[in-house]
């Protein structure tokens, strides 16, 4: 369970909530509200104040890399820095088997895996760094517009792992303005604006924490 | 062989090429004859005056007021090459790398240069110590300058790439390695571009100036090879200080890459 306390960001008003496992919340809010933000935030990549806990522990009582490898932040722009996509991944046998088993599962052909970047469309790259993304199987899934780039085929396979996340209990925290993708997968929503609060909905089990 | 000094009316005949590039800057429309008159003022000027600290410093044979030289030169080297930055981190701390890692190897090189290699009496000889102490510094800034710029705008144009390394839970070395090896090479080509090709593109200038001095051609070059040694040494470790130095300025303890630190554009 991912529990957040005061977090603050800049100007944003401070949120408290809480995500427990296999549950998924959806950060909703207009342009420029500050989604994004707040999931980089979570992953502790820009300056933040606050208490996070992962099963009661707290992100400062670990170093920022290990809190990262639980709490992972995939970015709507997904970043490469070689020319394939299989060297930034690691490269052990467990992760090959897993690798082959996403990328399926992602519709995606196995070959995509040594093409080089710049040859790949724009919707496989998003799919890719996804499948990189739950490789090492984090608790906390950070999504930040997971199908932007992606056909309604190719959402739905998206969807299908995102649910496979939740079934084997992990947390996932989405952003997208696909509200009828939102509308399958969130238990949860954070609206943004105008006033940052949380809401439970449907089956909701974590209530809002008083900020 | 022997030195034939130069008089006032020598210099005043050189001066006349001067002459020239007015011509061809009012010719030609340029409107360089202000910065023209200005830099070749200045350049008159700096040069006479600290020829005349120099012989001074060389009359005291101090270690103190030789340290103060070498301070003040690494000073006014470090505003020039401050204010040809594109982006900085703000804050005093680039100041102190950008000025302390050149700095430092000019200092070791030298220090190495005095004591163990050419022996002088005494090892802190002004007459030996400051030029050999320009020639490190010098060459370790424009390294370092290099660097600087190349980590910055580096990490400006890979952020997006960067910052998916870290999300995965890199440090901010492994996260900016790429860009560090390509700042370090960027740092150390002219040197190792200024080693090749020495003697044939051109004479390097201190030989040039040990020749005019009556030296045996044999022994400038033996000089001149060990100063290319000595630089190439120094520019090495003020190109990896300041690498490493500015992966740590880029980011911050929690292995955040901190590109709003950067001046503003």
């Amino acid at each position: 369970m991912l529990r957040v306390e005061k977090l603050r960001i800049g100007s944003l008003p401070s949120l408290s909530f809480a995500v427990a496992d296999g549950e998924c919340l959806a950060v909703e809010g207009p342009s420029g509200s500050g989604k994004t933000r707040i999931l980089r935030a979570i992953a502790d990549l820009d300056p933040n104040e606050g208490q996070l806990f992962l099963d009661g522990i707290e992100r400062q009582e670990m170093p920022a890399t290990d809190w990262r490898k639980h709490v992972r932040y995939a970015a709507a722009e997904p970043g490469w820095w070689a020319d394939t996509p299989r060297q930034t991944l690691p490269a052990t046998e467990f992760a090959d088997a897993r690798t082959l088993r996403l990328v399926t599962a992602l519709g995606l052909d196995e070959a995509l895996l040594d093409r080089p970047i710049n040859r790949l469309s724009t919707g496989e790259r998003q799919r890719l760094a996804l499948a990189r993304a739950i490789l090492d199987e984090p608790r906390v899934l950070l999504l930040d517009e997971p199908t932007a780039a992606l056909d309604a085929g190719a959402t739905e396979m998206v969807e299908e792992v995102i649910r496979y996340q939740l079934q084997a209990r992990r947390s996932v925290l989405i952003a997208s303005h696909d509200t009828e993708l939102i509308d399958r997968l969130a238990h949860v929503r954070l609206q943004l604006a105008p006033t940052a609060r949380a809401h439970p909905a449907g089956t909701a089990s974590q209530g809002p924490l008083p900020a | 062989m022997t030195y034939l000094p130069l008089d006032l009316l020598d210099l005043s005949l050189a001066a006349l090429l001067l002459i020239a590039n007015g011509a061809i800057s009012i010719w030609f429309r340029l409107g360089l004859e202000r910065t023209l008159a200005v830099s070749s003022l200045r350049m008159v000027v700096q040069l006479a005056l600290v020829a005349l600290a120099l012989k001074v410093i060389f009359g005291l044979d101090s270690p103190l007021w030789t340290a103060l030289f070498a301070l003040f030169m690494t000073a006014a080297a470090a505003y020039e090459v401050f204010s040809r930055q594109e982006r900085r981190v703000a804050g005093p701390l680039t100041l102190a790398l950008g000025a302390g890692a050149p700095f430092l190897a000019g200092l070791i090189a030298t220090m190495f240069a005095a004591v163990v290699v050419i022996g002088p009496d005494p090892w802190y000889a002004p007459r030996y110590v400051l030029p050999i102490f320009g020639m490190m510094l010098g060459n370790a800034l424009a390294g370092t300058s290099l660097v600087l710029n190349a980590m910055t705008t580096g990490a400006e144009t890979e952020r997006v790439a960067i910052e998916a390394r870290i999300a995965l839970g890199a440090t901010r070395f492994e996260a900016l390695d790429t860009v560090l090896r390509r700042a370090l090479t960027t740092g150390l080509m002219p040197i190792l571009t200024a080693m090749a090709t020495t003697g044939i593109v051109a004479l390097p200038g201190m030989m040039t100036g040990q020749i005019l001095a009556g030296i045996e051609p044999v022994e400038a070059a033996k000089y001149q090879v060990m100063i290319l040694f000595l630089v190439a040494g120094s520019t090495g470790l003020a190109v990896v200080a300041a690498g490493l130095g500015s992966v740590l300025l880029l980011t911050d303890e929690r292995h955040r890459l901190r590109l709003d630190r950067l001046t503003p554009r």
